[in-house]
């Protein structure tokens, strides 16, 4: 276990810059996801903590060491591939014991702690087969065990559920969070989905256009956000931004489109009176009616659980995730009420939360 | 069935007869020759020259292949051949591992310009080195030894650039979990990239082996010395003076294909396995 630091960091391709100065730190035994869209520099990142990449300027220090120039195995760390990486040709078995053979460990000590992983991702009885003989779930828990057995100071994950089905997915990502729980060794994963970022992380790390937009626990990440960059990525279905004037209306600051239509805000968005904002509001904070902003269903998708719906706002479209059934049809029209104190506003240039 | 689809029947019948002919024949051209090879090896030298030509002999005389073994020092020539084609196979393997793998994974300043050189050598007509490479040797005072045959011929770039795009198909990640393992480049190479490979490796092992055990002009220049005569070589003394030994001639070719044939089934099933182990690969 270690602290990984990560200070300015920079990567650049020749004249081409797609890392601008990265920090961030993960404490020791702490779950950090590095979450954001695709080139965004979150696996560009990862490698160069793994030693895959070279480091342009600044610092990784792991522990107490800077790693900067150190090669890949001797950084202390393992690494969990998208592909799984499994070597075809060798047993789960020789998979496992790969980096302890050629560490010259002793026998004793190899064979106990492949037994010792497998024993822990239940793989024991499948330590004689081939990769190929595994499946998608399988694999990924051999790639896990290869990384285990090193007892590294750092996990290193690259989108390692990408490849799996959805329920699968769910799965292993309940098994990573268990061995994190396990192990308690520092782990820093990467992916593209803000559903994993959000249930596996003790902090989520947003990354956008090669910077980090915002550092912090899930929750935090979800209810305060720090842009509407951030609004937007987290949270499924994603936040509804409207833009509009701040204007008060019957002594009650409101949102006013260019089309005319007025969204509630809360009593604290007077500060911003005469100021064009951008609007955020989470599809589970929309409802329907009975009075309020008026809409025009347009298409009803019902999830089991919630029922999405997306609806038209004069010219803007807007997602409303409701919790009961509710009895509405294609085309109909229905009053939209909002929870006010739920509303974010961003300021329209920068994009930084406003309220 | 309808009229339509019994129409649409018979012409897919009519199409299959065509195809099938057309590839009979074009596999009787091919084995025509081989098949005339071994008739000739098992009949008497004047039954071979006879008028009227008998497809099949009117005797069978399984001695030639005794007689072909034991006239000439048949033995040493299928040494001399073993010798050169599995030194040159085995060299240009393991050079073209290494040079393949530089090209494909190594980064250094000119790799694509060095490349782009090492193929233009293919361009050249290998009977064009000839020359100049007998008059190396010879400064070297290696004519009529094995390492002058083995080593000029043993560093050609097309298994260089075979084994480059072989090693390209293989997922960067394996390299990259090895490098976190902690394994150096020459153990990935040996270790995870290598077997792999094997496909690529057993056709680049099969074409040089054949290539230098039916090698014949190369050997006939460098080798001087009768006991140092390759088997294409050794087959020619059955052309002398007085006439040719045709059936022997005959016997002796058929006895040295025998281990082309060999090696060919043996790496075949080496090719096949590892195409199916590589079906593994990374998951994906």
């Amino acid at each position: 276990m270690a602290k990984l630091t990560i200070r300015n960091v920079i990567k650049r391709y020749g004249a081409l810059e797609v890392l601008h100065g990265v920090s961030v730190a993960a404490q020791d035994g702490e779950f950090v996801v590095l979450v954001g869209p695709s080139g965004c520099g979150k696996s560009t990142l990862l490698r160069m903590i793994a030693g895959l990449e070279s480091i342009s300027d600044g610092e990784i220090e792991i522990g107490d060491r800077v790693v900067n120039d150190l090669e890949p195995n001797e950084r202390d760390i393992a690494m969990v591939f998208q592909t799984y990486a499994l070597y075809p040709h060798m047993t789960v078995r020789d998979n496992m014991a790969f980096s302890l053979k050629l560490a010259r460990r002793s026998r004793q000590e190899i064979e106990q702690k492949v037994d010792d992983a497998a024993g822990i991702l239940d793989l024991t009885a499948l330590l004689d087969r081939y990769p190929r003989q595994l499946s998608g779930g399988q694999r990924q828990r051999v790639a896990m065990g290869r990384a285990i057995v090193r007892n590294p100071a750092v996990f290193l994950f690259d989108e390692p559920l990408s490849n799996l089905d959805a329920k699968l997915r769910v799965q292993m990502r309940t098994e990573i969070k268990t061995l994190h729980q396990r192990l308690g060794t520092t782990m820093v994963y990467v992916t593209h989905d803000q559903m994993e970022a959000m249930t596996m992380a003790d902090r989520i790390v947003v990354m956008h256009g090669g910077g980090i937009e915002q550092v912090g626990p899930p929750l935090q990440i979800y209810d305060e956000p720090a842009n509407s960059f951030v609004a937007g990525f987290i949270g499924s279905p994603s936040m509804n931004f409207i833009d509009g004037l701040v204007v008060e209306r019957g002594g009650t600051a409101e949102l006013q489109t260019e089309e005319g239509v007025h969204w509630p805000l809360p009593e604290s968005a007077r500060a911003y009176l005469g100021q064009s904002v951008r609007l955020g509001i989470r599809p589970e904070h929309i409802a329907v009616g009975p009075d309020g902003v008026q809409a025009r269903v347009n298409i009803v998708e019902p999830t089991g659980s919630d029922t999405h719906l997306q609806l038209q706002v004069g010219s803007q479209s807007i997602i409303a995730a409701v919790r009961d059934r509710p009895s509405v049809s294609v085309g109909q029209p229905v009053p939209l009420r909002i929870d006010a104190n739920k509303v974010h506003l961003f300021d329209l240039a920068s994009g930084k939360r406003l309220h | 069935m309808t009229t339509k689809s019994k129409a649409k029947a018979r012409r897919r019948l009519v199409l299959d007869v065509i195809n099938h002919a057309a590839l009979a024949i074009v596999a009787v051209a091919f084995l025509f020759p081989f098949f005339w090879m071994v008739s000739n090896a098992v009949r008497s030298n004047a039954e071979v020259m006879a008028i009227p030509v008998r497809i099949l002999p009117k005797v069978f005389e399984w001695g030639n292949f005794v007689a072909a073994w034991t006239r000439l020092p048949f033995g040493r020539f299928f040494l001399n051949s073993a010798i050169i084609a599995v030194c040159v196979t085995a060299i240009t393997v393991v050079v073209s591992c290494l040079s393949g793998y530089a090209f494909a994974r190594l980064k250094f300043k000119g790799r694509e310009t060095l490349l782009l050189g090492y193929i233009g050598t293919l361009m050249v007509p290998p009977l064009m080195l000839i020359i100049p490479l007998f008059l190396i040797i010879n400064r070297l005072g290696m004519v009529n030894t094995f390492p002058g045959v083995i080593l000029p011929i043993s560093f050609g770039t097309f298994g260089a650039f075979l084994m480059r795009q072989f090693f390209l198909s293989i997922p960067m990640e394996l390299e990259e979990a090895a490098r976190i393992d902690g394994a150096s480049r020459l153990r990935i190479l040996i270790g995870i990239i290598v077997p792999l490979s094997m496909p690529a490796i057993g056709l680049l092992s099969l074409f040089t082996f054949m290539g230098q055990w039916n090698n014949f002009l190369w050997p006939l220049i460098v080798m001087t010395g009768a006991d140092n005569a390759t088997l294409p070589v050794g087959l020619t003394m059955f052309q002398t003076q007085q006439g040719t030994q045709w059936n022997y001639l005959m016997a002796g070719a058929t006895l040295s294909m025998l281990p082309g044939i060999f090696l060919a089934i043996i790496l075949q099933k080496l090719i096949y396995n590892s195409i199916a182990l590589n079906a593994g690969m990374g998951g994906r």
